[in-house]
């Protein structure tokens, strides 16, 4: 897909940015490292903690054990956590993608009759809290009988995730001359066919930014998760982990260790996704 | 909407592009889905919140239930010191931790902009926190912050806090600790969205800046912060009611406390409806909350002039 970018000007060429490499380079290196010093520790104390046996106040995780692994996976049934996750993040995902991409090509591609509306209610939906409709969404949950079953979740999640993701990609979709697509149906293409030849691959960028949003969003979001599922072997990891918090007697290697294993998802479709953020973001979420 | 579309059905003029067979009804056809699930679980909802603000409703005292008037919102506005205690907080919280992700995150987002050796992979690592959230975020800091065990015994040793204390517990640094741990996973978020629009800067610009001899700072002022000014309006305002509304961090970084020092309107309105099944009021103080989010957005949009002249 080298063929066009949803971005308009060509990204970065080298010697474009003379004007602002002649930093000297200590300002750069100097803060970035400052800044990274406070990224990394976390990330470094966690894995500590994961990894050095209980009662060790060694700043290095040797000898290393993965003890407090096998006790969250097995015991504090993260085991059971990580897959209800794993489903709530792909179900997410999925669901908010194609019903975001559906949207997001009715706004960029027509004109009808309540398009205003409804682009004024996915921009106030934003001022919506979804912590302050729990009560409401729980009875309507229980009234389709939907609580305890992840379904609840999934739903709950893919809303709250669909408004800034249809303005993304209907944003994206702007980008994509009509004239190629038009191409396509003079072809013989039907509308479809022509999306899903012409239009679909240049979307790619857009598509992995959001769905990947979306799963991130999901994955770690806790409040509907917790209210809507009761039963223990339905919950998702970070109520898991809230568990593992508790009060005073906490069992810091266990909660390192599901910590890790809940932030190991993210940080792979993270490392997986990140130049790709970069553009999908400049192509298609500040400019209106 | 499907019949209205179908009513208003032209005899097809001749169209610029869409020449290709285009129903009218597809446009409402695409947007059923999300609409449908937005009306659902959003509209009817809010709905509902506004309905229950009216009346007494506690799901643990039937007998008491029933069409209350304005006296939740009374409570509210002359009863409840809670209410306001939370919402100086919630403000307090929202215009520290945005103002300083702000910060942050376009000094993070200018050094990563510029080309240097290992680039990808220091942007990779300061951003990787941005992945991280909520209840996780909480993890990590609940093991830095430990009195026992955590890094602030060896700061401690620094010189920085005293020994046998978790910033956690202690009113006087559970504020600031709290807004480090937030920052933290915040400040990519800003740096993120403000890299994308910085690279959609004309490097023209820059080039002529220089020609005429203007300095990196005067670049800066004039050329890249005019640019990134949508950028930010946006980002400040999306993430100013995402901290607001957000409840996950402080409900288990903290639960509130300690002495409800850190409980924040949101998370005030959870536990009146969680842990005291007080629905009624808990939407009455919902209806007032988004009342006031709305109205200050409104006031923000139209302080910062968002989009300028041409909208």
């Amino acid at each position: 897909m080298s063929e066009a970018r949803t971005s308009p000007p060509s990204p970065r060429p080298k010697a474009g940015q003379r004007a602002w490499d002649d930093v000297p380079r200590w300002q750069i290196y100097l803060p970035l490292s400052i800044y990274l010093l406070f990224t990394l520790i976390p990330f470094y104390w966690i894995l500590l903690f994961a990894l050095r046996p209980t009662g060790s106040t060694s700043l290095v995780p040797w000898p290393m054990t993965f003890a407090h692994f096998e006790k969250v996976w097995t015991e504090r049934e993260f085991g059971t956590y990580f897959q209800n996750s794993v489903l709530v993040g792909v179900a997410t995902l999925v669901m908010t993608t194609l019903v975001a991409l559906a949207g997001g090509y009715a706004l960029a591609r027509f004109d009808f009759r309540i398009k205003r509306a409804f682009m004024l209610g996915l921009l106030c939906s934003q001022f919506v809290p979804g912590a302050l409709l729990l009560v409401p969404l729980f009875e309507i949950f229980a009234k389709i009988q939907m609580i305890n079953s992840l379904g609840s979740v999934i739903i709950a999640e893919t809303v709250f995730q669909l408004p800034l993701s249809i303005i993304l990609i209907s944003n994206f979709i702007k980008n994509v001359p009509p004239s190629l697509e038009e191409a396509a149906w003079v072809d013989g293409c039907n509308r479809l066919t022509a999306f899903r030849i012409v239009v679909l691959p240049l979307l790619r960028p857009g598509l992995i930014a959001v769905g990947s949003f979306a799963f991130v969003h999901s994955w770690n979001h806790f409040l509907f998760a917790l209210m809507f599922l009761n039963n223990p072997e339905k919950q998702t990891i970070p109520v898991g982990l809230n568990t593992l918090m508790g009060a005073d007697s906490v069992d810091l290697g266990a909660l390192a260790a599901g910590g890790i294993i809940a932030a190991v998802p993210v940080v792979l479709v993270f490392a997986f996704i990140q130049k790709w953020l970069i553009t999908g973001f400049s192509a298609g979420a500040v400019k209106g | 909407m499907a019949q209205a579309a179908a009513v208003a059905k032209p005899p097809a003029p001749p169209r610029r592009r869409r020449a290709s067979a285009t129903p009218r009804r597809l446009p409402y056809l695409l947007i059923a889905p999300a609409a449908l699930l937005m009306l659902g679980f959003i509209a009817y909802p809010v709905i509902s919140v506004f309905y229950y603000s009216l009346q007494n409703y506690n799901p643990t005292k039937p007998w008491r239930n029933g069409y209350a008037g304005f006296d939740n919102f009374t409570k509210i506005f002359t009863d409840d010191p809670a209410f306001w205690d939370t919402l100086t907080f919630s403000a307090k919280w929202v215009f520290v931790e945005v103002g300083l992700q702000l910060l942050f995150g376009l000094a993070l987002a200018l050094i990563v902009n510029q080309t240097f050796v290992g680039r990808a992979l220091g942007r990779a690592m300061v951003f990787s926190p941005w992945a991280v959230s909520g209840v996780l975020t909480s993890a990590i800091w609940v093991l830095l912050y430990n009195s026992q065990t955590g890094i602030t015994r060896y700061l401690a040793d620094l010189g920085i806090g005293s020994y046998g204390t978790s910033w956690l517990s202690d009113t006087s640094t559970v504020f600031p600790a709290a807004i480090v741990a937030d920052l933290w996973r915040g400040v990519p978020f800003f740096a993120i969205l403000i890299l994308a629009d910085l690279q959609s800067v004309s490097k023209d610009l820059y080039e002529a800046a220089e020609v005429d001899g203007a300095s990196r700072l005067k670049q800066f002022w004039h050329i890249t912060l005019p640019h990134l000014k949508d950028a930010i309006v946006l980002s400040t305002l999306l993430r100013a009611v995402w901290e607001f509304n957000n409840v996950d961090l402080l409900y288990t970084l903290t639960g509130g406390g300690p002495a409800g020092e850190t409980t924040t309107l949101p998370l005030y309105i959870a536990n009146t409806s969680v842990d005291a099944h007080n629905f009624g009021y808990a939407s009455a103080l919902t209806t007032v909350a988004f009342v006031i989010l709305l109205f200050c957005s409104m006031v923000y949009l139209r302080l910062s002039k968002f989009g300028g002249e041409d909208k």
